[in-house]
């Protein structure tokens, strides 16, 4: 990527005004989960009797409320944010590493193990995976590395297929024909020479990547399959808030409204990062 | 054509097996067996149940069981549900679970379709730059938020419907259930419509058809549509798939006796034979959905048919 492409889309991407403000937003939501703990006298953990599911309000000493054992919302709202960020984030990086070094490699040496390495991701995207993952989930227990593979290993086949995509059309390019003149292995024209060169698809799909994820793994916590208690990520927020929607709406809206506005906005800004740089799936 | 048709049908067959092999034996891998409980039953109990139900034998006698009980249409006993056969069990909820799913797709297919139409035809204008947002919403917001909010919304602020709950053959307790679940689909469909039909639109043989004098809606419903919904008709099959998920927790929200809640406490409970019956199921509706679409290309491209 030359400095001009990468300036090319950064002015792109800022004459997009909703995917500024979703960067923004994303921002936000990022350094209030960090800064969090510090910014708010009440941690996840104390029950405050006293106040066992109040309503929210800037007066009370809880801003978004507390649910049925006291505990702050907003404290526990932003730990479960943290939690589903990060999961987010480094099940996304592991289905990086995979699908890329998976598509690198099919593009690279194509014919026939590319054509059959490009049938296992076809009939892989065929199944409906989260099956798998729920039963996997619960057959093996409900171990947090399980949670990790098993959402990374869904995320990584659309990145496969867009890699693949690029490293064909990179394969035929004349620095390829040179490196492999000048004796570099398979492996190092891969590494030195494809990868660098399909970042920026990679940058578009990784950041449509995180939300799937995130989605995913509230998708089981809501069903009881991801983060336990006394761990909370927004999945486990909602699911609780839904069963307490009509005597305290808060637990519910307030977990929801961080879900819903966190996914749109990294929606938002991955469908900006894709038209700026203007890449399609391969 | 239809050999085309058959021979993808018998290749769907392999497919399903290997589906229940596999199914079957994870399951019997997992620790933990289907008559755990908190307290340990006495040994004596613990094996005339284990040769109730056969579980005593070594585990390829009991597959070999299990093909055999499925070739004569028998999903089993539950194991868990006492006096239920699976066949029973999935009989009484899948009813609600396909009246669901149905009533969800046909709203994202007749909404979805004519809002990319509509997006198209009005494209960079504001009405599009609307359509193209509302589809992020809905594609972004799963549907485990959206129907809690809107069951907030409509049933505990405005009293317009019932939050959750089931009535047989009562419409309104469907309604929300049924839009939480369609809106991910109707997103992606309005999507995948709009950009196809852009490119339709373009084409040579629509300014033809423009030109001839033809008014718009013809031009549109003859001309431009089939071609346009090429790409929607290869969502079909994740959107069944989408459509099903989504069923899992729509279901528990909404308190719907559909089939969903099976999937998940069948495998904590490791009702063997529950599981095998929710998988089978869900399978044969993917698969299917699959053959149909492979119809659906043959009919929306001539091209294709022409090919077979």
């Amino acid at each position: 990527m030359t400095g001009g492409f990468a300036g090319d889309a950064v002015r792109r991407l800022r004459a997009n005004p909703a995917a500024v403000l979703a960067l923004g937003v994303i921002c936000a939501v990022v350094v209030a989960t960090l800064l969090g703990p510090w910014l708010n006298p009440n941690n996840t953990e104390t029950l405050d009797w006293l106040h066992v599911a109040a309503r929210p309000g800037l007066q009370s000493a809880h801003w978004f409320g507390t649910d049925r054992l006291g505990r702050d919302l907003y404290a526990r709202t932003l730990a479960g944010t943290r939690v589903s960020i990060a999961i987010g984030v480094v099940a996304s990086i592991l289905s990086i590493l995979v699908g890329v070094s998976y598509g690198a490699v099919a593009g690279y040496v194509g014919g026939r193990t590319d054509h059959a390495m490009m049938r296992i991701i076809e009939i892989l995207s065929g199944l409906p995976l989260i099956f798998f993952v729920i039963f996997l989930t619960v057959i093996f227990g409900r171990s947090e590395s399980l949670l990790f593979i098993s959402i990374g290993a869904v995320g990584w086949l659309t990145m496969a297929r867009v890699v693949r995509g690029q490293t064909l059309s990179i394969r035929q390019q004349d620095y390829i024909a040179a490196a492999i003149a000048s004796g570099a292995s398979s492996g190092r024209i891969i590494a030195k020479h494809v990868v660098p060169n399909v970042i920026g698809p990679v940058v578009v799909y990784a950041t449509l990547t995180v939300p799937q994820i995130i989605l995913f793994e509230s998708f089981l916590s809501f069903l009881g399959l991801g983060i336990q208690e006394p761990g909370a990520s927004l999945g486990t927020l909602i699911s609780e808030g839904v069963g307490e929607m009509e005597a305290a709406p808060w637990m519910l809206l307030v977990p929801g409204s961080f879900l819903a506005v966190l996914l749109l906005c990294l929606n938002i800004f991955g469908d900006g990062l894709r038209d700026a740089l203007d890449v399609r799936e391969g | 054509m239809t050999r085309y048709f058959f021979t993808r049908l018998a290749g769907a067959v392999p497919t399903l097996f290997i589906i229940i092999t596999l199914t079957f034996f994870l399951m019997r891998a997992a620790p933990g067996g289907p008559f755990d409980q908190e307290q340990a039953l006495p040994p004596e109990i613990a094996a005339n149940l284990e040769s109730a139900y056969g579980l005593d034998q070594p585990v390829w006698v009991q597959y070999g069981h299990y093909l055999k009980s499925l070739l004569h249409g028998e999903f089993g006993p539950s194991f868990k549900y006492k006096d239920f056969t699976v066949t029973e069990l999935i009989g009484q909820g899948f009813p609600i679970t396909l009246q669901l799913g149905l009533m969800a797709m046909a709203v994202a297919l007749l909404v979805g379709v004519p809002l990319g139409t509509f997006a198209a035809l009005h494209h960079n204008s504001a009405a599009d730059y609307a359509t193209m947002s509302i589809a992020v919403v809905g594609i972004a917001i799963p549907s485990f938020v959206v129907l809690p909010f809107l069951g907030l919304l409509f049933g505990v602020y405005l009293h317009w419907l019932p939050v959750a709950g089931w009535e047989p053959g009562s419409i309104r307790h469907l309604v929300l259930p049924v839009l939480a679940l369609a809106l991910p689909p109707l997103a992606y469909v309005a999507r995948l419509t709009r950009g196809s039909m852009l490119e339709v639109l373009r084409s040579h043989y629509i300014r033809t058809a423009f030109a001839k004098g033809l008014p718009l809606r013809t031009v549109i419903v003859r001309h431009a549509l089939r071609p346009a919904l090429t790409p929607v008709a290869s969502y079909l099959v994740p959107a069944v798939a989408s459509i099903l998920t989504g069923s899992l927790v729509v279901e528990t929200i909404a308190g719907l006796p559909g089939i969903g809640r099976y999937l998940v406490q069948g495998a904590i409970n490791r009702d063997y034979t529950l599981v095998l019956g929710m998988v089978i199921i869900y399978s044969t509706l993917l698969i299917g959905m699959g053959l149909i679409v492979d119809l659906l290309y043959a009919w929306l491209d001539p091209r294709v048919r022409l090919a077979k």
